[in-house]
């Protein structure tokens, strides 16, 4: 996917004067949060359960070669493919040529944050293959030719005006005065139209929540029962996944479970857990004719052992996002590439480097909350201040930024010639600010009185004003 | 940690050292003032160290580690030999509580000593309730007041509960809760400068609930975030009044609230509203 990340402040302006988009998030903003408090009101040891998820995680990434061998040798012996894959570019050829290699004409999708990254769809219908996403949100952008906003709620920024203008666009099979104004009606017309594409697909491409090393299965979770048609009725089942997703155990799998769908939708467990291994055996109803999977590095790798480790524990539950106070006001799109919000503002800079998203790590007001909800525990504002921390190294950040924060630090670092200043400038401010009580402009503050006034100064420092109150009370 | 482990362990008239903060000092020595009377009130032998400027964080959060660092060594060395450092901001506070040992990582002695410093440092009225034991305070406020809780001190130091329990000892003084009360104000230090809209449109968010209120006061317990609320709420014709929590708890209202024009504030006094 070609990035905007770099158009981060043009992509937020246009979203913020975008009111079909405000109204689209003002919507989404209360309805997780709500059902995720419940969900964890319910489960006392919430908690406990973050800390042995979090635990699992570290132990799979710092034994992460021991345990996806292991899992590779289960895959091969349980009848399956692995297909490592450096970058994006090697993991489209590997599917591209299995593909080809079943003549495939159309293939079906689950969700997949990892075909979003290595941007499949466009690339199989360069090469004559029709994608058909089978979950409903990718399946409306889809047709809308969009990217997905949010990582488990692609579609989050439509209001549902704009799906039905949609489906009349595209399903123009149907009577065209039919009624579309019921949530139901739309969900209906979806699964018809997608019942048809299942039975004709020739490869079910979907992700994989889990890689487990013990028996060599991926495991997807989803509500709609999609990734099952999508991977059971085809020639082959292609997993796209990534090395982080690797655990040791069923049961640590199922640990995760139990704080992924509930710090994600609120729910106790997703509708459906379906864990795959291997294509379908002699006595089996049903199953693929084969089953690949495809592990894409495409930059993790480079994560291990930096600053940035704990980023590879995140298991894409879209917390962090739905609890952003900016993703709240931008929407995910502004973020310019696959991953939004918190995760992305962490995760983007390390996969497409930090001179493209460089904004992302900077757009947080560090408020915390995204930690605070993060399932994994993962420390997200401590990971966006280490790129902060790089891109001032490396001399990214903007000059006018590195040039206040210099003189700032100039001052900050001689007390007496900061008492100086700031005393001046509280006076100066509180002399001609006191009768209005706040300014309305102010030389060099054109940002903050935008949209707001900057309060005026009392007109003495405090430093000054104790100095006078209490000679004595001031220690140096 | 509760409030009897300090407690016990607490010189009787602990020597506190103010970290009056930037943002205190150059817009708001009320708020200063009102601490030392509410820290004097408890019982706490108060000094302001010379030496002191800013916590570091803009530094910090710029990625200007080095900056931060020189900083917080002069905050250290300026503040070592008090019981406690008392800071009436959660953001600073939480700066100095949780961030400066991270900055020495790579030096155990200044790791240590940062470390040591970092347990020393209480956001105020976090102080006043879990370490002083104040549960009360001898004030009286006419009005309704809402209360927005600061991002750092209720994430990184907990302060939460204090806050409401000393304001509802607070005579006249009706407390109503805040709709999204922990969702961030959109200041953010540098955000507000770095993406003064987006900033923009947070607080325009935070503004529309503490309207809806109807609460005449708006209270908080750091600077930051009571500037950018009262110059949203100024901008667009609210006479909600904006104040430090410091203030009303220590009855200290002679100055304008924030932002509030004098004469407006004059006015108010006359009256008695």
């Amino acid at each position: 996917m070609q990035s905007t990340s770099h158009s981060f402040k043009d992509n937020a302006r246009a979203a913020m004067a975008n009111p079909t988009l405000q109204r689209a998030m003002g919507n989404m903003r209360h309805g997780f949060l709500a059902k995720r408090l419940a969900a964890i009101d319910r489960l006392p040891e919430f908690d406990a359960l973050r800390d042995r998820a979090r635990d699992i995680k570290n132990h799979a990434l710092e034994h992460l070669d021991v345990y996806l061998e292991a899992w590779e040798a289960k895959v091969v012996s349980a009848g399956g493919h692995v297909h490592w894959a450096r970058d994006a570019e090697e993991a489209r050829r590997i599917v591209l040529a299995i593909c080809q290699r079943l003549d495939a004409r159309t293939v079906t999708k689950g969700k997949s944050m990892i075909a979003e990254e290595i941007a499949l769809n466009p690339f199989l219908e360069a090469n004559g293959i029709v994608p058909v996403e089978t979950d409903l949100g990718e399946y409306i952008i889809q047709i809308r030719n969009e990217s997905p906003s949010h990582i488990i709620a692609p579609a989050i920024h439509l209001v549902q005006d704009q799906i039905e203008q949609s489906f009349r666009e595209i399903h123009t099979q149907f009577d065209r005065d039919r009624p579309l104004v019921e949530p139901r009606q739309l969900v209906d017309e979806a699964r018809g139209v997608l019942r048809d594409k299942f039975i004709a697909a020739d490869v079910g491409i979907t992700g994989a929540n889990f890689l487990v090393a013990e028996t060599g299965s991926s495991i997807i979770v989803t509500n709609e029962g999609n990734g099952d048609l999508t991977q059971t009725l085809t020639k082959a089942h292609i997993v796209v996944t990534s090395l982080e997703k690797i655990v040791p155990t069923l049961e640590d799998a199922q640990t995760i479970l139990r704080v992924l769908a509930r710090s994600a939708t609120g729910q106790e467990y997703s509708v459906y857990t379906t864990v795959s291994t291997g294509p379908r055996r002699p006595n089996d109803l049903d199953g693929p004719g084969e089953y690949h999977v495809v592990l894409l590095d495409n930059g993790r790798s480079r994560m291990l052992g930096t600053e940035f480790q704990d980023m590879l524990r995140c298991i894409r539950c879209g917390a962090c996002m739905n609890h952003c106070p900016v993703y709240a006001t931008v929407g995910g799109h502004a973020y310019g590439w696959v991953y939004p919000g918190p995760m992305g503002a962490v995760l983007t800079p390390s996969l497409i480097g930090v001179d493209e998203a460089g904004h992302l790590p900077n757009a947080s007001t560090f408020c915390g909350k995204c930690e605070s909800v993060c399932p994994m525990r993962i420390p997200l504002p401590k990971m966006m201040r280490h790129w902060r921390e790089r891109e001032f190294e490396r001399h990214l950040s903007p000059a006018a930024m590195r040039w206040g924060i210099a003189a700032w630090a100039f001052l900050a670092k001689r007390p007496k010639l900061y008492r100086w200043v700031s005393g001046l400038t509280a006076n100066v401010l509180g002399l001609l600010g006191r009768a209005h009580g706040s300014f309305r402009n102010l030389p060099l503050a054109g940002g903050w009185t935008l949209g707001r006034d900057m309060p005026t100064p009392q007109g003495e420092t405090f430093h000054r004003a104790w100095a006078r109150r209490r000679p004595r009370g001031t220690h140096s | 940690m509760s409030s009897s482990d300090s407690a016990a362990s607490r010189p009787a008239n602990p020597r506190v050292a103010l970290f009056v903060t930037c943002l205190v000092d150059l817009f708001r020595p009320s708020v200063g003032f009102a601490a030392v009377k509410l820290l004097e009130g408890a019982g706490c032998r108060v000094a302001v160290p010379a030496l002191q400027t800013c916590c570091g964080q803009p530094a910090f959060n710029s990625g200007d580690r080095e900056t931060a660092r020189a900083i917080a060594r002069q905050v250290i060395d300026a503040f070592a030999g008090y019981d406690y450092v008392v800071v009436p901001s959660g953001s600073c506070g939480g700066m100095l509580h949780e961030h400066y040992s991270a900055l020495f990582a790579d030096d155990a002695d200044l790791a240590a000593r940062a470390g040591d410093f970092g347990k020393r440092c209480h956001e105020l009225i976090s102080f006043l309730v879990d370490v002083m034991g104040v549960s009360a305070v001898a004030a009286r406020y006419a009005g309704t007041a809402t209360y927005h809780d600061s991002c750092s001190g209720l994430r990184e130091l907990s302060v939460k509960a204090q806050p409401r329990r000393l304001l509802a000892s607070v005579a006249g003084l009706k407390l109503t809760e805040l709709p999204g009360a922990e969702v961030c104000c959109g200041f953010g230090g540098t955000f507000c400068v770095k993406y003064p809209e987006i900033s923009d449109r947070m607080v325009a968010d935070k503004t529309r609930d503490i309207v809806a209120t109807g609460a005449d006061t708006l209270l908080a317990g750091d600077m930051g975030c009571l500037l950018n609320i009262a110059g949203k709420l100024r901008r667009d014709g609210h006479r909600v009044r904006v104040r430090h929590v410091a203030e009303v708890l220590a009855g200290a209202l002679d100055e304008p609230a924030i932002g509030e024009p004098a004469t407006e504030h004059a006015q108010a006094r006359h009256t008695g509203v």
